[in-house]
This record gives C-alpha cells, sequence and structure tokens, in this order.
C-alpha cells in the first residue's frame, strides 16, 4: 500500500499541506484559540468516556481499543490526542484540505489515524458504527441542524457514546462569541461564526432523544479571564458540551 | 547507531532530575536520564559530602515517588531551629510544635539520598544512559534529538536541562544565566559529639558567614561552615584536632567533645540564576535554573518545587494525549516556578549580606528585627510554613497527593 500511495503523492502537495499544518498546529498562531480551548475540551470528553466505558482516566492510553470518530476533525486537533491516548481514531471532514492536512500532519508523528473526506451522512449511509462519535465545533456550522444530528446519532454504537461541543444561542453568546471573541479579542477572524447558526441545547438535545440517545449531561465550558483558563462549569449560555450514550 | 524515542529525556542524573524521572516513569511516561557519571558511583560517600535538608513539603514530594521509604532510616527529622546572631543573645527559636505538621524537616546525607535513587532507578523502567555527556543537541519542531559522546542518540519530545550549576544542555539551548560569586567558601563535614542533638539545628551568623550546625542519625551533625575565601585554605588544612578546635570556638562546648569525621568538601559560592527556564523543547529544573547560597538549606528544595510543578504539568497533558514539551506546557511551567526561586535568591542573598559582616549598626539593627519575629507568633508561623515548602500555589505531590 505504501509502494502505491508513494506514486499518487505530489511532492509540492504535501509540502503546501505541510505548511498549512504548520498552521493548524501551532499554538501561537491564527489557530491559538483553539489551542487554548483544547485541553478543556479533551478533559471533558476523556472523563466522561472513561467513566463510561469503565476506564482508568490516570492511564496514558485510557482509549486504548476504542473506535472513535472525530466528526469535522479540521487538522486533527482532536484526532491526534484521542489517537495518542490509545484509540483507533477516524476523522472526518467535508474540506479535502483540512484532510489533506491532517494526514501530513499525522504521518510526521507517526500517528495511525485513517482521515477520510467526507459528510456525516455520507458515512452514516455506510452502516458503519463507532464507540463514540465526537463532533467539536461542528455543529455550529451545518447547514441542515437535524440531519448532522441523525447522522451522528447513527453511527454512534449501541452502547456507545457521542460528545458535541458548540455556542448556544443566548444574548451573551452574541456578547462573548461574536463581539467579544471575533472584534474585540480577535480570537477568531471575523464572520467565523453567525449567532443565527448557533444551537440551543434544547435542540440539540430534542435532535438526539429522537435518535434515541440519552443525555446524561450538559455542561458549560467557560473562561476565566482572571487565569486565562477554561473550566468545566454550570454555565452554558455560551460555550457547552453536551455528553450521551446509546 | 540507533535512536531510541522518549516522551521525556533527563540530562543530568542527579538527585531533582531522578526525581523527575521517576515520578513521571511511575504514571507510565518513556523516560530516559543521561548521566556523564554513573549513578552507582555518584551513591559512593567520598562523592558528595553535603547534607540536605528536606522541608515538610519536599518530604512529602520524595514520599510520593516511592523514595521516602528508602531514605527513612538515614533521615534525622528536625525539631526545632535556633538562630544566633554571632556571640550576642539574641536569637530566633522555631519550635516544630507552633505549626503542628510534624517535624520542621529532616536532614538526610546526599549520599544515602543518592544511593536512594540509585536503587530505585534500578527498579524502574527509566532507561539509564550512563557515563557519557551530551554532545549535541537538537531542537526541532515536535521534538528534540541529544546527540551523546558515545554515539548514540535520544529523541524526546521534552529534554530537561537537570545538570546542575554548569549545565551544558542549557547552553545548547541557548540559555542565558546571571551569575554572580560569594566571597565564601562553603566547608563541609560530618561531626560525632557526645552530647545529643535533640534534633535542633543550629544556624550562627558570624563575621564570615553563615555556620550550621545541622543534626543527623546516630548522634552526628553536619557542619556547614562559611568562611571567608582567603581563611578557607587554611582551615582546610588544618589537622583534625586544630580542625575540631576551630569548630568547638565557634560553636561551643553544648554537644561535648566532638570529633571530626574522615573528610572534609570545600564549595565555592555563587549564584546562578537562568534568565528563562524554557527554551523550545527544553526546561530547565534545579540548579540548572536557580543556584542559590546556601544559608537557609533550600536549594534542594527548590529543585524539588520545580519537578513537583513540572512533573504535573507535563503528566496533565499526556494523559489528555497532549504534546508535554509544546509552548503552552512550558510557558505554565516558567510562570509557575520563576517568581517563587527569585524569591527565594533574593531572600537568601540578602540574609548573607546582612548577617556575614560585623558593622555594629547594622547587626544591631538586625538583631532587632529577629527579635520582634521572634515576638509575633503569626508571622513567625508564616516564616516557618514558607521554609516548610507549604505555602503558595502547590502541586499535587508537593500537597501528599498522587501525581
Amino acid at each position: 500500500m505504501a509502494a502505491e500511495n508513494a506514486t499518487t503523492i505530489d511532492p509540492e502537495d504535501v509540502a503546501r499541506f505541510s505548511a498549512i499544518a504548520d498552521e493548524w498546529w501551532d499554538p501561537d498562531g491564527k489557530f491559538k484559540p483553539l489551542h487554548r480551548f483544547n485541553p478543556i475540551r479533551l478533559h471533558y470528553i476523556r472523563d466522561r468516556i472513561c467513566t463510561h466505558f469503565g476506564r482508568d482516566k490516570q492511564s496514558l492510553r485510557p482509549f486504548a481499543g476504542l473506535r472513535l470518530l472525530d466528526v469535522g476533525c479540521g487538522g486533527g486537533l482532536i484526532s491526534e490526542p484521542l489517537a495518542r491516548m490509545g484509540a483507533d481514531v477516524t476523522g472526518i471532514d467535508a474540506s479535502e484540505r483540512n484532510i489533506r492536512t491532517a494526514q501530513v500532519h499525522a504521518k510526521q508523528g507517526s500517528l495511525d489515524i485513517s482521515y477520510r473526506s467526507t459528510t456525516v451522512e455520507e458515512i452514516a449511509a455506510t452502516g458503519e458504527s463507532y464507540d463514540a462519535v465526537i463532533s467539536l465545533e461542528v455543529v455550529e456550522h451545518v447547514a441542515d441542524v437535524d440531519l448532522f444530528l441523525d447522522g451522528c446519532a447513527a453511527l454512534t454504537a449501541d452502547n456507545g457514546a457521542i460528545a458535541l461541543a458548540t455556542l448556544n444561542r443566548t444574548p451573551k453568546s452574541f456578547a462573548l462569541g461574536i463581539v467579544g471573541a471575533e472584534y474585540i479579542m480577535r480570537w477568531l477572524p471575523r464572520g467565523t461564526h453567525k449567532w443565527k447558526k448557533f444551537v440551543r441545547p434544547s435542540e440539540l438535545a430534542r435532535g438526539l432523544r429522537r435518535n434515541g440517545i440519552t443525555v446524561e449531561d450538559i455542561s458549560g465550558l467557560t473562561f476565566n479571564p482572571l487565569n486565562s483558563e477554561w473550566q468545566v462549569s454550570g454555565d452554558v449560555s455560551v460555550n457547552y458540551v453536551l455528553f450521551g450514550t446509546r | 547507531m540507533t535512536t531510541e524515542r522518549f516522551d521525556i529525556a533527563v540530562v543530568g542524573g542527579g538527585m531533582v532530575g531522578l526525581t523527575l524521572a521517576l515520578g513521571l516513569e511511575g504514571v507510565g511516561a518513556r523516560v530516559a536520564v543521561i548521566e556523564r557519571a554513573s549513578l552507582t558511583d555518584m551513591a559512593e560517600a567520598s562523592f558528595d559530602g553535603r547534607g540536605s535538608a528536606i522541608a515538610a513539603g519536599s518530604q512529602r514530594i520524595l514520599d510520593g515517588i516511592g523514595l521516602w521509604e528508602l531514605l527513612q532510616a538515614d533521615a534525622e527529622p528536625i525539631l526545632d531551629i535556633r538562630v544566633a546572631d554571632g556571640a550576642s543573645q539574641l536569637f530566633l527559636h522555631y519550635d516544630h510544635r507552633e505549626v503542628g505538621e510534624g517535624p520542621l524537616g529532616w536532614i538526610v546525607e546526599n549520599a544515602h539520598i543518592r544511593r536512594a535513587f540509585a536503587q530505585a532507578v534500578a527498579l524502574s523502567d527509566v532507561i539509564v544512559f550512563e557515563n557519557t555527556a551530551l554532545a549535541d543537541a537538537r531542537f526541532e519542531a515536535r521534538s528534540t534529538t541529544l546527540e551523546l559522546v558515545d554515539g548514540r542518540t535520544v529523541d524526546a519530545t521534552l529534554a530537561i536541562a537537570a545538570d546542575g550549576r554548569q549545565s551544558a544542555l542549557r547552553k545548547l539551548a541557548g540559555i542565558e544565566a546571571v551569575r554572580w560569586s560569594y566571597p565564601q567558601t562553603g566547608i563541609v563535614c560530618a561531626v560525632t559529639h557526645e552530647a545529643p542533638h535533640h534534633g535542633i539545628a543550629h544556624e550562627h551568623f558570624l563575621p564570615s558567614g553563615p555556620f550550621a550546625i545541622l543534626p543527623m542519625t546516630r548522634n552526628r551533625s553536619s557542619i556547614v561552615w562559611t568562611e571567608r575565601n582567603d581563611l578557607a585554605p587554611a582551615i582546610l588544612e588544618l589537622d583534625d584536632d586544630d580542625f575540631s578546635a576551630e569548630l568547638k570556638r565557634r560553636f561551643g562546648g553544648f554537644l561535648g567533645d566532638v570529633r571530626v569525621g574522615p573528610q572534609r568538601w570545600a564549595y565555592p559560592l555563587s549564584v546562578v540564576h537562568a534568565r528563562d527556564y524554557v527554551a523550545p523543547r527544553v526546561a530547565a529544573v534545579g540548579d540548572a535554573a536557580h543556584a542559590i547560597h546556601p544559608i537557609a538549606g533550600q536549594g534542594f528544595n527548590l529543585g524539588l518545587r520545580d519537578v513537583a510543578a513540572l512533573a504535573e504539568i507535563i503528566v496533565d497533558r499526556l494523559r489528555l494525549g497532549l504534546d508535554p514539551g509544546d509552548t503552552e506546557a512550558l510557558m505554565r511551567y516558567q510562570k509557575w516556578r520563576k517568581p517563587d526561586n527569585m524569591m527565594m535568591i533574593a531572600a537568601t542573598d540578602s540574609l548573607n549580606r546582612l548577617f556575614s559582616n560585623d558593622i555594629a549598626p547594622v547587626r544591631m539593627a538586625r538583631d532587632t528585627g529577629l527579635a520582634l519575629v521572634n515576638q509575633l507568633p503569626p508571622l513567625k508561623r508564616v516564616l516557618m510554613r514558607h521554609a516548610m515548602g507549604l505555602v503558595g500555589d502547590l502541586p499535587r505531590l508537593t500537597r501528599g497527593e498522587p501525581l
């Protein structure tokens, strides 16, 4: 397989994607806010999945043997840590550019991750299922939230788990998520988010319950400006994460 | 030559570096240690004649990595600290009962500590590259490659400079250090005495510098005698009888007859402080980051606090599948440790300057200060808890929790 690949890889292409990967993975670069936000998201997911599957969260490879799907994986900022935690990871993204970027970066780090450029509907149609489906900061960008949730739920195996993170549609999320993050702090490029597309926890929960998912927890992820740290909290008015099981 | 890959490569197999190595190995990280000598040679009594003051917080760290059980039998608790200014009667008195958290600390001979480390490392999965020095280091985006003099190479996500005040890795990483020397030499030896020490540590501020008598096991004490550089060589040359007489002249007769051990060591005293504790893919700990005056017996303790903090940062990231050596992790370490260490450098430096002289007005002022502190129990308690390493933003290991 390696030999076959060798003939189809365009070295210029690799250089281009490797440059984009450097951008994605520079903790002080364009994606700095995501890097700062990443540990708390992973923390939440690690703890919940460990509890659900009876894994030891103190272990360095708590997810050994679990098959995880990262929906909207981007450059692999979540897929790579999940793989290092021992999981068998599939990352999907609608953008071919993101997938190529993620592939190049995983290869540089000798990580074995299966990246595919596809959509959640397409992959759901194949009848595949995963121990856990994870999709972070994606649902607020999709065209049809219900269709997206149907797909994610269908991909969640029996006794499996699902974790979704997004932004709530509240006045506060407009103030912090749009005005604050894009205009004042300049954490994100203007136009990254459309407030109208933010999703209320009730809408997420409804879409999942309809598909046989039990919502186990909804928690807020809040930024503490005093110590510049993110933390898990009860305040779901801006960033929040939902954990469900089937 | 093959390259071995590790999460963490610790350069320097001293007491601070090995604490980090054992702590991280204990939670499942792949750890290498590179040491130019050998760990067993370093545990020989002739290698290092010093004793270390292990503060209460440090004891918890050593307990947390499983080392304390190997050390306990050789550790003498410090129950009481008495500070006196020369011949003056004024002194400061720290009694462990005022804090109520067990002994103030322990004195253990470094040879015992090093032996315990060598044993613990032999029983662990830490890979040791001994008898070989660091030849070069390449710092890359996601890892660092250490080239050893014997031709082997070690690849690690993060390299730790734990190779002392002259740290080779610190230099290779381009980290500059500020340094100054004291016109003082630390003379170190062990004495056996007639009368029991009752677990009391004495610090006498003499005009040449602090003179400490630290309680050790089996009715012995460790002497740390700070002497002017111009006088030190002559003192080191004295025969045992004259040397004992000089000692006794300095600390009086309260320990009865005193017999000096077979060896004396001399250490030049200086301060080295790294401008940064971190560089891409490198973090400096212990003396490689900050070597201080031994006046308060805090050097080893600061190093242990560094590694307790760094170990926590590293393991928290490894457990989330995150890079333990990226900028975020490194900056967090520097932010956590640098202010505390700078404060201790400043405090030990001022203490030394304040007390290592015999200028009458200065002496009067400092004696009033000592007496005042002694009369203010709340202030005294804070100072004691600080010296015990129980103040500030404490890492899990220092709080007595598992890593």
